[in-house]
């Protein structure tokens, strides 16, 4: 099996590691790396649950190799809670029962994460194309696009209070 | 009994009976820091990956494992034969379905395969990988049987017998009738029948099925961390199949990924897995991957139904028929059997309504496909599809509006206590208030007159109404009596720590419900302590009261119940203490905020911390003859019905696309009565979650085979789920009637939305489409089906 030496900025921190070529991203960082925030759901790219950020886009780990990672920056749940990345949209999930067995929710938070920085203007139906990508079997999505649009709405209530301040 | 003032525990002072509290497990979640099996890593931990079976039924003519023997990492490759020297096989069935039968399953196959997917050699190595490239070395050599894979045809005479020493491949047959049915339809103005398909689909748990099995030969321990809803059924059955004492075996169940009844069951695999730590005497995880998912997990709702209803002109109905049959796959899946779902539907249909006679059939046939059991609202969206598509074609039929034929028909809300025509009694159902709520919060005669007006202008939406009852709180009528050891009661153990802390120890499950929010909530109350005061204990058969666990909408009218009444008498103890404390009576005092209180003024007297740090450090200084219990077990056991029955009603408002055959769903809505509700939102979101299975299941979700029982779309992105972009928002209301046979008063709320939604999407569908005059009862309605049914392609294969 071939072997490759990356080096990657994880959640901040420099890993050096030998990873074998076909190893998958979300592998490298469950088994070598112990981050078991991120889950695998399907292993072929559907459902979402192992979605996490490279150079700060949202994608599959499943479907792109540990090798592939070398030289970039790699947030997954994990960093993105100890840095308060997220923490608005953690609470609002919190508040709005937006999880229920929590399996989507790593998944869901760094693509509604992606939406809000990318889409701050973004209604209901938006946000649920926006999430379409992630399979939950849990909540039917409502509570989770109330959860993000409340995020959203407090921050553009922000944003026109301090425009007309 | 207690001693101390009357008091009613929903309106104390610091009551978290009817709040909705964030639950407090929600938190690590939210940061993925959950344990899931997949997240857990023991010390010499190996993988063990299946070999399965390419063909749905095929004699193992050789096994030739020489070169997976030979690959990096692996440590064994195990066969059927070689596994069953430590697992014996299993049989499910249970004896209150009288005549139900099976063959004996295997861990891992013997001789012959008899589904796609079966497991017929297991490939353990040091790693995942290892072990699924040696896999795809072992080299099976088969030979193709005959398979049976038409329910229609199961027993037919030329149809091979999949088990011959069964005689037939009849697993179990059901008939019942109830008033004089022949002269109910002999005297009908009007009867109307329909032959509905529910499709066969699956769970589709986000957390694929998951266990590590951690064998110690020295002191003969099995731990097994799985991902289950029922940790001590599932004790009893490696214990008893791996001949190991039940006390020595531990079923630990941390976070699950999503569950559904489809982990309520002991798969082979699992069995196979413990198996192989026995055998190998070292830790074996087996995580299900997506691909066998769909091929080994249960599926569900295979149901063929002709349906036939009788009723008066005025709309009155006067019978229910429904002919039924199933196709189950090879064996009835242990412990709980794969004849409930039937069962059920024989229960539930015509539920909601007066009648006097009804007549039920159903078969239950094996076939060599992957096997059904219980999944989500068992039996009740087959059951209320038939019964309220029938109800609706009655109406169109009469010419009366889906609503007023409801309303002359649904059970009076002053009729209880009631006996259902399939003899299980009601206590207290409010089908009238739900109804009328529903039609309020739907704006019925807006959206009607919406309706009519869009039609004028070549837009077709249709609105479907679908009442339902629905089984909760089971009593040991549902498998106790049966002879399987699952339990129906359950119990919970509270403590007070030294700090004021309690920590409830229950045995019913979490699975992302929020059962130890509720549980926490229930105890606080009992208790009087605030919710950052209280732990849970979930999902461990060494920490636990002895449980059922959750399933059939059991975990908040059971577990909840149990957990009330140890909070109540902890605090009759601590109350007791504290008097002895305070030298007065405990009737003077209450508990508010964790802190004892005058019961009368609410003046402060004494922190729990307080009596905590006396009682577990400085005992010499209370009174004698004081003796302190600061751990209290209380159990609960549903025994006044069956079941204890809720009701609801769905309605569901949707446009069809003539041109597409797309279905959007506009809006839908739910009206449902547990009972107590213990935390709005929580019941709120069971309700949400459950109708968009519910939809999967009309919309989407089918398990398709083809004609040599091969599974032609086992992958997510062919098996068709409901996603954020297709699903509607959910308005949910709530009549509350709270069951007499607690003092919690709480019923189950957990499958309601699954049980009504398919029957309200079909209902809707067909109102939709009703200038066309056409009619669809197969689900899923996908666009194919809708076209055909249009007439505008050709039908092909597709059933309509």
């Amino acid at each position: 099996m071939e072997q490759y030496d990356i080096s990657v900025i994880v959640n901040g921190q420099k890993v050096r590691r030998r990873v074998s070529a076909r190893q998958h991203l979300i592998d490298f960082l469950r088994l070598d790396l112990s981050l078991t925030g991120s889950h695998l759901g399907c292993e072929h790219g559907v459902c979402g649950a192992c979605t996490i950020r490279v150079n700060g886009i949202a994608v599959r780990g499943c479907l792109m190799l540990a090798v592939q990672a070398d030289g970039a920056t790699v947030d997954t749940i994990e960093g993105l809670s100890d840095s308060g990345a997220i923490a608005e949209l953690q609470d609002a999930f919190h508040k709005h029962n937006a999880l229920q067995c929590g399996f989507c929710t790593s998944g869901m938070l760094a693509t509604a994460a992606e939406l809000i920085e990318r889409h701050p203007d973004a209604n209901r139906e938006a946000i649920r194309a926006y999430i379409s990508g992630n399979y939950c079997r849990c909540t039917g999505y409502h509570s989770i696009v109330d959860a993000i649009a409340s995020v959203l709405e407090a921050r553009r209530g922000h944003r026109s209070a301090g425009g007309a301040a | 009994m207690s001693s101390s003032p009357t008091v009613s525990f929903f309106d104390r002072p610091n009551s978290y009976i009817g709040r909705t509290v964030p639950r407090p497990n929600a938190r690590k979640l939210l940061q993925g820091r959950g344990t899931f099996v997949d997240d857990i890593v023991l010390p010499r931990m190996a993988h063990v990956v299946f070999v399965r079976s390419p063909h749905a039924h095929a004699r193992i003519v050789s096994i030739d494992r020489t070169a997976a023997q030979e690959m990096p990492g692996v440590i064994a490759v195990v066969t059927g034969a070689e596994l069953a020297k430590v697992i014996t096989p299993w049989v499910g069935v249970l004896t209150h379905m009288k005549g139900l039968k099976s063959a004996p399953q295997h861990a891992i196959a013997i001789e012959r395969a008899c589904w796609q997917g079966e497991a017929v050699a297991a490939v353990v190595a040091e790693s995942r990988a290892e072990a699924e490239d040696a896999a795809e070395a072992v080299v099976v050599e088969w030979e193709e049987l005959a398979p049976v894979v038409d329910m229609e045809t199961a027993l037919n005479s030329d149809t091979p017998v999949i088990h011959p020493d069964l005689g037939d491949n009849l697993a179990f047959r059901r008939e019942l009738v109830t008033g004089d049915v022949d002269a109910a339809f002999a005297s009908a103005d009007v009867i109307v029948e329909q032959v509905f398909h529910t499709g066969r689909h699956t769970g589709v748990c986000l957390e694929p099925r998951a266990v590590l099995a951690d064998y110690q030969p020295a002191d003969g321990k099995l731990t097994a961390y799985q991902a289950t809803q029922a940790p001590h059924m599932i004790q009893n059955l490696l214990a008893k199949h791996l001949n190991l004492n039940e006390t020595d075996v531990r079923v630990v169940c941390k976070d699950v990924g999503g569950s559904f009844g489809i982990k309520v069951h002991i798969y082979p695999d699992e069995m196979a897995t413990a198996a192989l730590s026995v055998l190998l005497k070292r830790p074996v995880k087996f995580i299900a991957d997506r691909l066998e998912s769909f091929v080994t997990d249960i599926h569900a709702r295979d149901h063929r139904i002709k349906g036939r209803i009788a009723l008066k002109q005025d709309g009155e109905i006067l019978a229910f028929e429904i002919d039924d049959r199933t196709g189950i796959g090879p064996y009835s899946v242990y412990p709980r059997t794969s004849a409930v779902e039937a069962n059920q539907v024989v229960n539930l249909v015509g539920g909601p309504y007066k009648h006097n006679a009804y007549r039920a059939a159903t078969e239950v046939v094996f076939q060599n496909k992957t096997g059904t059991c219980q999944y989500r609202a068992v039996g009740h969206p087959i059951a209320c599809a038939v019964t309220e598509g029938l109800v609706d074609l009655a109406a169109q039929k009469i010419g009366m509006d889906p609503a007023e034929i409801r309303r002359r028909n649904l059970i009076p809300d002053d009729a209880y206590p009631y006996v259902g025509l399939a003899g299980l009694p009601y206590e207290n159902l409010s089908h009238h208030a739900s109804l009328n709520k529903l039609l309020a919060l739907m704006d019925y005669d807006r959206l009607r007159a919406e309706q009519s007006e869009l039609r004028k202008r070549g837009i077709y939406r249709g609105i479907g109404l679908a009442s339902f009852i629905e089984v909760t709180n089971p009593s040991a009528a549902f498998y106790g009596i049966g002879g399987a050891r699952i339990s129906s009661q359950d119990g919970c153990t509270i403590r007070l720590d030294p700090t004021g802390t309690i920590i409830c120890a229950t045995g019913v499950t979490e699975q992302g419900q929020g059962t130890e929010a509720i549980i926490a909530q229930i105890a606080a109350t009992a208790v009087g302590v605030t919710m950052e005061k209280v732990r849970v204990i979930t999902g461990d058969t060494d920490a636990t009261p002895y449980g059922g666990g959750t399933w059939a909408s059991r975990g908040a009218g059971i577990g909840g119940e149990a957990a009330l009444q140890a909070g109540k008498a902890l605090r009759n103890n601590i109350l007791q203490v504290a008097a002895a404390m305070l030298q007065s009576a405990p009737e003077k005092f209450d508990i508010r905020e964790g802190i004892v209180v005058d019961a009368d003024s609410g003046a402060e007297r004494l922190p729990l911390e307080e009596i905590g740090r006396v009682v577990y450090f400085r005992p010499d200084t209370l009174p004698k003859g004081i003796q302190p219990e600061f751990v209290v077990t209380r159990h609960y056991v549903q025994k006044d019905y069956p079941f204890v029955f809720t009701n609801g009603i769905q309605g569901c408002y949707l446009e069809v696309d003539t041109e597409t055959g797309f279905v959007t769903i506009l809006k839908h809505w739910c009206v449902e009565d547990c009972g107590t509700i213990i935390n709005p939102q929580l019941v709120d979101e069971q309700i949400r979650g459950g109708v968009v299975q519910g939809i999967g299941g009309a919309l989407y979700e089918e398990c398709i085979y083809d004609d040599r029982g091969q599974l032609v779309n086992g992958s997510m992105i062919d098996y068709l789920v409901p996603m954020a972009g297709e699903m509607p928002d959910i308005v949910v209301g709530h009549v509350i009637s709270p069951t007499a046979s607690s003092e919690l008063g709480a019923k189950g709320a957990g499958e309601a939305g699954t049980a009504g939604a398919p029957a309200a999407v079909m209902n809707a569908i067909n109102d939709a489409l009703q200038p066309f005059d056409v009619r669809l009862a197969a689900q899923p309605f996908t666009p194919e089906r809708i076209l055909t049914a249009l007439g505008k392609v050709g039908s092909g294969k597709t059933r309509v």
